[in-house]
């Protein structure tokens, strides 16, 4: 991944340079170990700023709606599986972009490497294309990143970008094998009593901070059901029902749009599992539509489709 | 003022002995993080943490509160009538507090009690606490209090000072309220010079430790408009998803919202932490928002933290630098970056 970076540059230059974009939008290397920061950049010479590594683990779809200029993004598979979606959804214009897209082996877990550590704390890391090597004082540790890997992208089916106008690197081999829904089947095999239970455990913590909802590039309402004032829908409190009526509709809001990116999960700053709302819902998705999320800029989401001709009856 | 002493094998027949008088909350570590619960039981108590993933600003202001009861019938005897909700402050102890989070309090203090307004839930809750703080001997790489008027030992709002000397802790009692709670524990063993020599090193070589600083030194002498509009707020607000993560788990962001929440017809009033990063904190009723853009909201937290609070209470900066907000921003916004440009500009 971190081999990119200068490909990353070259590209960025070149497309400011030729005016064929206004801004980049990418990332930078974090202030802190294993952190990246989203970045807009409109003049060429500032493009030795952008950066990749295995930690690029916020979606930069997320910074599109409502821009009018022309842009030049960076998007790993789920982004740009965001972008289309934004595409379908009229939240940005394809002519308005041009897609650098970035062949994906995973992102990286920080929070897996920091409970590893167990509070020791990482001076300097190291990245090579399998490895991470993270050194501190007195110890240094060379992990292999997949056993790292972020939850979602441990079963990632789209690593490479779905559209793009150039890529970065060489496509990398898709994976074949894994079951994405395996825990979600037995959420689903529990008794009903059992669900609300493993639901309301599952937001104990929430504190309401919205950082899942902001970091997903689906939550571009204006307004959002939990903002509304007048009048006011939802209660402001950590009332259980309150918390659990946000992450309930806005997991339902998102049903065959969410490309599963993970950024929601990542955000969370009490580590909450964010993704088991949402993932039982693209499941249901793939069953029922035999749909996923942002594989074209073409097709409807499938929960906004009629077709005359559809085979359950009952829609007829 | 004075210094005892506390065995480490000793230390759980010493919360046993608060919990006779006290509701103690201590870090405990559960799911992954250090949080401070309520003593109830046998709970393993961890002081293995840098600082809780949430400060313990909750337990002076609740992130939810019932402040107002009322009753809508007016057929009712009290019918409209808004009365105080009825609520206990049962003397309460913070067991390993760390001193950046105990002068967070002070911090937030001249905001909920000045000449001007006495907030009586703060002012209540404050009272019933008493803080027995845990000096930090390993402090993070994202700790900058030094900067900001506090230091991994600072005694600032504490009533008892814990220095971790590996067997055994010196007690320092720093008010009454530490002398007279260490008293009731039984806690009467002085420490001899040779222990505090040992603590007072381990003060100094901890406050070594810090590398991370900020500078704050020109911040009082900068004009208001010259930060507010300064050229550097939309590179900082860029990457902002103005999400609520650096305010609720800011030991000082205090801002609040008060909601009325009513079933039937009976109501409460409701005072919640809010968030200046959202857009509804400042939206009026009659629809105008003065702080509609992302950029101004981002603006706003850094120029109350940074300018606005020192100005108006020449108190220093609204920030002790636990760097909580370092560590968990999802997309790395740095106040320690702010600092510089606010300071150097």
């Amino acid at each position: 991944m971190i081999e990119y970076v200068d490909t990353i540059r070259e590209i960025a230059k070149k497309i400011l340079e030729e005016k064929t974009v206004d801004v980049i939008i990418g990332f930078k290397k974090g202030t802190l170990p294993l952190m990246t920061e989203p970045i807009l950049i409109n003049d060429a010479e500032k493009t030795n700023q952008l950066y990749w590594d295995s930690f690029c683990n916020m979606n930069l779809a997320n910074y599109l709606p409502k821009r009018k200029e022309k842009i030049g993004i960076i998007a790993k598979g789920c982004d740009s599986r965001n972008i289309a979606v934004h595409i379908v959804e009229n939240q940005i214009k394809r002519e308005q972009l041009y897609i650098i897209g970035v062949p994906c082996k995973g992102m990286v877990d920080r929070r897996k490497i920091i409970s590893f550590l167990d509070g020791k704390e990482i001076q300097e890391t190291i990245e090579s294309d399998e490895d991470i090597t993270i050194k501190g004082e007195g110890f240094e540790h060379k992990l292999k990143k997949d056993d790292y890997l972020q939850d979602n992208c441990r079963t990632c089916m789209h690593r490479n970008p779905v559209i793009y106008n150039i890529l970065v690197g060489d496509l990398v081999e898709e994976r074949k094998d894994p079951d994405p829904y395996d825990d979600v089947k037995e959420v689903e095999e529990m008794g009903s009593e059992e669900k609300w239970g493993f639901f309301s455990n599952l937001v104990k913590d929430c504190i309401r901070c919205y950082a899942c909802r902001n970091a997903c590039p689906l939550c571009y309402c204006p307004t959002c059901f939990v903002d509304e004032s007048d009048p006011q829908w939802v209660g402001k409190s950590i009332d259980h029902t309150d918390t659990m009526t946000f992450h309930i509709l806005r997991a339902y809001h998102c049903a065959g749009r969410c490309t599963d990116c993970g950024a929601c999960q990542q955000a969370c700053p009490m580590d909450i599992n964010v993704r088991n709302f949402t993932r039982k819902l693209n499941k249901d998705v793939l069953d029922l539509y035999s749909c996923e999320a942002g594989l074209s800029i073409e097709e409807r989401p499938p929960l906004d489709t009629y077709r005359p001709d559809d085979y359950d009856k009952f829609i007829r | 003022m004075s210094d005892k002493i506390i065995q480490k094998e000793d230390l759980p027949d010493f919360l046993k002995s608060l919990k006779k008088t006290y509701e103690v909350f201590a870090p405990i570590k559960e799911n992954g993080f250090h949080r401070f619960k309520a003593l109830k039981g046998e709970e393993n108590i961890d002081l293995n943490f840098t600082n809780t993933r949430l400060s313990p600003k909750s337990l002076a202001l609740p992130q939810s509160e019932r402040i107002f009861e009322f009753n809508l019938d007016e057929k009712s005897e009290d019918g409209n009538i808004v009365k105080e909700a009825p609520k206990d402050y049962p003397p309460t102890v913070i067991f390993g507090i760390r001193p950046c989070d105990a002068k967070a309090l002070r911090v937030m203090n001249v905001n909920f009690d000045n000449p001007e307004f006495r907030d009586p839930w703060w002012v209540k809750r404050l009272e019933s606490l008493t803080l027995i703080g845990l000096g930090c001997n390993e402090p993070s790489s994202t700790c900058f209090c030094t900067s900001v008027g506090s230091g991994p030992f600072n005694e600032e709002g504490l009533d008892v000072l814990l220095f971790d000397l590996g067997e055994n802790f010196l007690a320092r009692t720093l008010t009454d309220k530490g002398e007279k709670l260490l008293d009731e524990a039984g806690v009467n063993k002085d420490a001899d010079s040779n222990i505090k020599k040992r603590a007072n090193a381990l003060k100094e070589e901890s406050e070594k430790k810090i590398n991370s600083k900020v500078p704050t030194d020109k911040l009082k002498e900068k004009k208001v408009n010259d930060l507010f509009d300064a050229p550097f707020w939309d590179d900082v607000a860029f990457s902002c998803i103005n999400c609520g993560t650096c305010t609720f788990l800011c030991p000082t962001c205090w801002c609040f919202d008060i909601q009325d929440e009513i079933t039937k017809k009976q109501g409460d009033r409701i005072r919640n932490w809010d968030s200046c990063m959202f857009p509804l904190f400042t939206l009026h009723a009659s629809g105008h928002n003065p702080r509609s853009e992302k950029v101004q909201r981002v603006r706003q937290r850094f120029m109350h933290k940074l300018k606005y609070y020192g100005d108006k209470y020449n108190n220093g900066v609204a920030c002790v630098g636990c760097g909580r907000c370092v560590k968990y921003c999802p997309v790395n916004i740095d106040i320690r970056e702010v600092f510089k440009l606010m300071n150097d500009i």
